[in-house]
């Protein structure tokens, strides 16, 4: 399957890009596309911190599942406001 | 009634839009942008969204809001963009038959969209520019 990742303020400076398309396995969950991102931008395993998630625009836990899921959100903490 | 938008907020729009007569009371909140923090002089903010699920998040709280504390109308509107100082970045207006669900309802709204609505400012300052994340200063750009 395929999920679009969207990254957000700081995590784009990391990734140099604000979206990408990444291809998983069937039964892969947030923490593994995470492992998958960060080889693919090592400047992202360096953020200190484990980045709340979203799936389709919905804040999720880390182990959530990401079949059936479409795009999936890395978000710093936010600061709006 | 939840946006985001680029263009200056108009407050007085923003009562109209929450207000309605059988309201005898309207809490409103404006966050604006000031010229220091951590010690830092700020020369502006420039603000960023994950819109479609900030105005979900928005509407969320809103709906929250409203049958938390009885209020009748809640609008909310948080700029994006780059915005000077003085300028308004949020507003929030509550209207309510009476005063204290409106102010209450007021606090629980932007506290809540401080915490949990994914929007985040860069600060700008004399000769730089950083995140704003959380309540910290999470790097240097």
């Amino acid at each position: 399957m395929t999920v679009e990742v969207r990254y957000f303020a700081s995590l784009v400076d990391r990734t140099g890009v604000e979206a990408e398309r990444v291809d998983l396995g069937p039964g892969a969950g947030v923490a593994d596309l995470w492992e998958l991102l960060v080889a693919r931008h090592p400047a992202l395993g360096a953020i200190g911190y484990r980045p709340m998630v979203a799936c389709d625009l919905e804040y999720a836990r880390w182990d959530r599942i990401l079949d059936d899921v479409r795009e999936v959100a890395f978000l710093p903490p936010v600061s709006g406001g | 009634m939840v946006r985001l938008q680029r263009e200056p907020i108009r407050v007085e729009d923003l009562v109209a839009e929450a207000r309605g007569d059988a309201d005898g009371a309207v809490a409103l909140f404006l966050g604006t942008v000031r010229d220091h923090n951590t010690g830092r002089r700020v020369v502006g903010l420039e603000y960023f969204a994950y819109p479609e699920m900030a105005e979900r998040e928005m509407t969320r709280i809103a709906d929250e809001a409203i049958r938390r504390f009885g209020v009748s109308r809640i609008a909310i509107v948080h700029r994006l963009g780059s915005l000077d100082i003085g300028e308004v970045s949020v507003a929030i207006a509550v209207a309510s038959a009476h005063r204290a669900q409106a102010l209450d309802a007021c606090r629980f709204v932007i506290d809540t969209l401080k915490d949990r609505v994914p929007i985040w400012k860069k600060e700008h300052f004399e000769g730089g520019a950083a995140w704003v994340e959380g309540g910290g200063t999470a790097s240097s750009v």
